[in-house]
């Protein structure tokens, strides 16, 4: 094939594309369980609606934040539905970078999405993403450990017991730790569960002024309270653990508690996946007493970019893969335990789910209980319970996490961590203006 | 004269050389063995080596759920593209800075050298809003541009290395029988350094193929590659290791073949020029 053929070729391919374009839909979005099994239905979907055509670009989370981030920062227009984060929502509406999502349709029944989920997604009143599956984080727990050391779980723990329990079960000699926690730097890694965790503990990033915090006893106590339970009841190496390293140390039967997202029930019960499968339990995030669970919330919500050329046929895409329908489409086709959770009332009050789902109600209290307006117990000039929604957070937090990550593996003590966070937020914060 | 190599040095630098080589190679092995795992095994600890159900479903999955073969067609015109490209502006320039080399040849390679100095991500969003611009985003033509562009000083630097080694006289001689300067390049010097231009060609297209970076941040669905075919099986959130192996295997493979075959040429040219 000579040059010119290939340019030639190249030239009427771009141009074919382009006349098919007028009715196909391009979606970005994330490869979780739940996006993957969506994509295998969606002929339900084409099936009704014969003249528009689907296109999935799916990418891992960090690689499509950046590359979506890119686009609608520039106006690129390459995609017609962004799958994106709660963190991203209130950012990107306040930018008018996305459109307000009016006209779902008479049976997309918006109240029925859980409060919780819905506020979050909801800026003046109005909602710019519709949430495709939401999550809390939560305990689980190996039922045979904690029967084996005596010990009983509450349905609402205290950090208290959780430290103590964890202490007991632990036998390091056969390797069974007591507790796994995310370690791994990042503001979606050991970001999230420390800034929740220190919700519950009385800390908060920032105060009315947007002064840093870390130098505030709660913090501290947060920090040399996780470093040393982690110390003596962790597994060998946490700082490089996340999600996914504690996922596979939980399923080979190697923790006795692991706290994080409440999705990650449904891996664990999966008897394929997991060794451990009948024998997990669940509670809600632990306290300390002061009327904050550190529990975080998050979604993966379906938005259309500002600007878009087909906004009619992506507002009924939404309104299928988030409607009620769907729900039970999928449980018609692969069973109530898949069902996408965390976004509708209706589905938790089914008694099919709560029959499937052993995890219900536990998923449902944690969402519940979550407030992303008033997350911390003092006041906060911030929204989100595992981040802050402001743009700089993910520089910052992943700044922050890798001085705490290090503080784990014990390459600072806990005071030189928060000192050098103090110092590094407060120089951010004030470089972007929030200090004045 | 050959110098005298005892058995036992031999012996001992043939381990060394294999154990190293292994040692190179066993992630390549590891990913490939566990692409034949369920997603239990993949995560085993104690991990199995080789005594493990085999099993061919993740292939399967993968099939099922991407269009491998477009992706693979979209690496092969975007790799082989633009190192055709690059080699039709580089010899010219590669010919230019060997035989007539100016005061500041050396500089203007350098300067060359010094684009592939900046990261990438520094000039993601003008590059961007130019492809935005020219209608180029998410099009092979476009892809085909950017790693023409980025790939041309490596391309210029070997081949300028290459030229080097090919005396002036030849060409001269040519020039005296009538050669004209096209026929000069086409007829003497490319043939005389088919080696060197084979090599190029084979690394080439080898960064061109697992580039990562433009070729994710600058496609979406019709132009993605392979490079975006193996990120749509990653997850922070899910154990998918057995099908992330599956697809990384399906991915490196064609190029690792292509490498097999033409390893002589490979190293030949990478050595030309070696023994004066």
């Amino acid at each position: 094939m000579n040059l010119r053929t290939f340019l030639l070729g190249t030239c009427s391919a771009v141009a074919l594309a382009g006349l098919a374009q007028a009715e196909t839909l391009t979606i970005a979005t994330v490869n979780n369980g739940d996006m993957i099994r969506m994509q295998k239905l969606t002929d339900d979907f084409t099936s009704k609606n014969p003249d528009i055509q689907l296109e999935w670009v799916t990418l891992e989370e960090n690689v499509l934040r950046q590359r979506v981030t890119t686009d609608i920062a520039t106006k690129g227009g390459q995609y017609d539905i962004m799958t994106i984060g709660t963190y991203e929502v209130p950012i990107w509406a306040k930018q008018g970078w996305l459109l307000p999502l009016d006209n779902l349709g008479a049976d997309y029944d918006v109240d029925d999405l859980l409060p919780a989920i819905r506020s979050g997604l909801t800026i003046d009143g109005k909602l710019y993403a519709a949430p495709f599956y939401g999550e809390s984080s939560m305990v689980m727990y190996r039922k045979d450990l904690f029967e084996k050391a005596g010990l009983t779980m509450p349905d609402a723990p205290t950090w208290d017991f959780i430290a103590e329990a964890a202490r007991k079960i632990t036998d390091k000699d056969n390797e069974i730790y007591g507790i796994c926690l995310r370690g791994k730097a990042g503001w979606g890694e050991n970001m999230a569960f420390l800034t929740a965790t220190a919700n519950a503990f009385g800390a908060r990033w920032f105060d009315e002024k947007w002064q840093p915090q870390f130098d505030q006893p709660e913090w501290k106590n947060t920090l040399d309270f996780y470093v040393k339970l982690m110390n003596d009841a962790g597994p060998p190496g946490a700082s490089s653990n996340g999600f996914n390293e504690n996922l596979s140390l939980f399923q080979t039967g190697k923790c006795g508690m692991w706290i994080d997202a409440t999705v990650a029930a449904s891996f664990v019960t999966n008897p394929k996946e997991s060794t451990v499968a009948d024998k997990v339990g669940f509670a809600l995030a632990p306290d300390t007493g002061l009327g904050k669970r550190g529990n975080w919330l998050w979604a993966w919500n379906l938005a259309i970019p500002a600007g878009s050329q087909k906004t009619e046929a992506a507002e009924k895409f939404i309104a299928w893969a988030t409607g009620k329908d769907y729900l039970k489409l999928v449980a018609e086709k692969e069973g109530w335990a898949n069902v996408p959770p965390g976004t509708r009332t209706s589905l938790y009050e089914n008694p099919e789910y709560q029959k499937a789902a052993p995890f219900a109600k536990m998923t449902l209290d944690s969402i519940n209980a979550a407030d992303p307006k008033n997350p911390a117990v003092k006041p906060v000039p911030y929204v989100g319970v595992q981040f802050v929604a402001i743009p700089e957070f993910q520089g910052l937090g992943t700044a922050v996490g890798q001085v705490f990550s290090a503080a784990l593996a014990g390459q600072m003590s806990v005071d030189q961590a928060l000192a050098s966070a103090q110092q590094l937020s407060t120089r951010e914060m004030t470089k972007a203006g929030y200090i004045k | 004269m050959a110098r005298n190599v005892s058995t036992r040095r031999k012996l001992v630098v043939t381990v060394v050389a294999w154990t190293i080589g292994i040692l190179i190679f066993f992630p390549i092995l590891w990913t490939f063995l566990t692409s034949f795992k369920t997603e239990a095994q993949a995560i085993a600890s104690p991990p199995a080596f080789l005594f493990f159900d085999w099993t061919t479903e993740n292939y399967f999955e993968v099939q099922s759920r991407s269009n491998y073969f477009k992706h693979f067609m979209n690496s092969v015109v975007v790799s082989f593209g633009s190192t055709l490209l690059g080699l039709i502006i580089a010899i010219p320039a590669a010919w230019a800075m060997a035989f007539a080399p100016t005061k500041r040849t050396k500089d203007v390679l350098m300067w060359m050298l010094s684009t592939k100095m900046m990261p990438p991500v520094g000039v993601l969003v003008p590059m961007y809003l130019m492809f935005r611009n020219s209608g180029l985003l998410d099009t092979r033509t476009g892809l085909v541009i950017v790693l023409t562009l980025i790939n041309l000083p490596i391309i210029i630097w070997m081949l300028y290395t290459y030229f080097k080694e090919i005396p002036g006289e030849i060409l001269e001689a040519a020039r005296m029988d009538g050669a004209s300067l096209s026929k000069e390049i086409i007829y003497v010097l490319t043939p005389m350094a088919i080696p060197g231009i084979a090599s190029t060609l084979l690394l080439n297209i080898i960064l061109a193929w697992n580039e990562a970076f433009w070729t994710l941040n600058l496609s979406a669905a019709k132009a993605a590659p392979l490079t975006a075919f193996i990120a749509s099986y990653s997850s922070p959130e899910g154990l998918f290791y057995a099908k992330l192996s599956a697809a990384s295997t399906m991915a490196i493979a064609p190029i690792l073949i292509l490498g097999w075959f033409s390893q002589k040429q490979l190293v030949r040219g990478l050595t030309f020029g070696a023994v004066k």
